[in-house]
């Protein structure tokens, strides 16, 4: 059990990280479409961290906001699962992750929607709506590579089984008092949403092996300090700058 | 006093949508003007990130001043959480006016949308995401025009 400003830094981060490492697609994607796509994809993670992270800054009540929490903390102060962390790799690699964090981020929120804590709620009722378009447009697209050419399809599978181990995350126990939510209890509903995706798709569901853990606790891989680095580097170097 | 303050921000225009004020969209949830004219405005964004959130309140306060507010708050409400279904009907159709298909309402079964210049059922789309996060792209096969589609959601 965790507190709720800890929880909510959790929540953020993993928006945070995702929404940073999805922007990296700008002015590279395999197409115009799927640059701006991925781009709102981004900016809706980006909303999402806004408002968990003002929210958290705002309960720990020691002058924190948003942009403190997000561009001041270092590496072992951020709460997100290594998942998000991972680098974007090709298309179908960046396809996976989303797909794997946003059937969980939409499973997630619809709960927690239902929470008494009103600005947990709300936060999440909005941000669940998000997530359900993020399930669709990733979906579509595993579909259509995995179902596609043998290439395709071949690049598809590789991207599935390599981001896999980093979805037990997930699921492992950690909530908070308000949230009064067992994430082990989201893995079924979730694996329903993801088999049938990648059986359209003529992929199997990889095997549960080796599980990536730590990230709850600060402890991340090493992929997180660079992507800090460039987040960070404009913020900390003209401190206090306003537009 | 308050009715001409909910009516001067209630015309605010949206800053992504030009055609639509914020009235219009449902995004304004509440004014109140106490007897010291100072007013406190509740609004909704229609998605988290939204990015004219910022110039929607500035332009929010400067219009309820101009109403004759001796002071603004603008407070951001999430909750109920905005859907399409806020739109009014005078801006669906304002929406199709402007050649942007508006959404279904969600209580009903999805059906794609006509084509807002000929009419034309028989429409296909061509990217999920438009200019704006809300908006998808799509084509007439009738008379082969593109055009915008408000998602709703």
């Amino acid at each position: 059990m965790t507190s709720l400003f800890d929880y909510l830094l959790g929540l953020g981060d993993d928006a945070l990280v995702a929404a940073q490492r999805t922007a990296e697609w700008c002015a590279r994607a395999p197409q115009l479409e799927e640059e701006v796509a991925l781009a709102n994809v981004a900016l809706d993670q980006l909303g999402q961290a806004r408002a968990f992270l003002g929210y958290a800054g705002e309960l720990e009540g020691a002058g924190r906001d948003e942009d403190a929490l997000a561009f001041l903390r270092d590496e072992a102060g951020f709460r997100n699962a290594q998942l998000v962390e991972l680098p974007n790799g090709d298309f179908g690699t960046t396809v996976a992750k989303t797909l794997f964090l946003a059937a969980y981020q939409k499973l997630l929120f619809s709960r927690l929607a239902r929470t008494a804590e009103p600005r947990l709620a709300g936060i999440a009722a909005k941000a669940a709506k998000e997530s359900a378009f993020h399930v669709s447009y990733a979906s579509a697209w595993t579909i259509r590579l995995g179902d596609g050419t043998p290439l395709s399809h071949r690049r598809m599978r590789d991207a599935v089984e390599e981001v896999w181990p980093y979805t037990h995350e997930l699921f492992e126990p950690w909530t908070a008092p308000e949230a009064g939510l067992d994430p082990a209890t989201l893995r079924e509903p979730w694996l329903r949403v993801v088999e049938k995706v990648l059986g359209e798709a003529t992929l199997s569901r990889p095997q549960d092996g080796w599980a990536a853990t730590g990230g709850r606790h600060g402890r991340h891989t090493e992929w997180l300090g660079p992507l800090l680095a460039e987040m960070q580097s404009v913020h900390r170097a003209h401190a206090g700058a306003r537009w | 006093m308050r009715a001409r303050v909910e009516a001067a921000v209630a015309a605010v225009p949206d800053p992504e949508l030009r055609v639509l004020s914020i009235g219009e969209l449902g995004m304004l949830r509440g004014v109140s003007v106490d007897d010291g004219g100072h007013a406190v405005i509740t609004v909704t964004p229609t998605y988290l990130g939204c990015p004219a959130l910022e110039f929607i309140k500035a332009d929010v306060a400067a219009a309820a001043r101009a109403a004759g507010a001796t002071g603004v708050e603008v407070v951001v409400s999430l909750s109920p959480p905005w859907t399409t279904d806020w739109l009014s009907e005078t801006a669906r159709a304002k929406l199709a006016d402007a050649g942007i298909a508006p959404p279904g309402r969600l209580s009903l079964p999805m059906l794609a949308p006509g084509c807002p210049r000929c009419s034309s059922p028989d429409t296909t789309e061509l990217a999920s995401c438009g200019a704006a996060a809300c908006m998808a792209l799509r084509r007439c096969t009738g008379c082969g025009e593109p055009f915008e589609h408000m998602k709703a959601h």
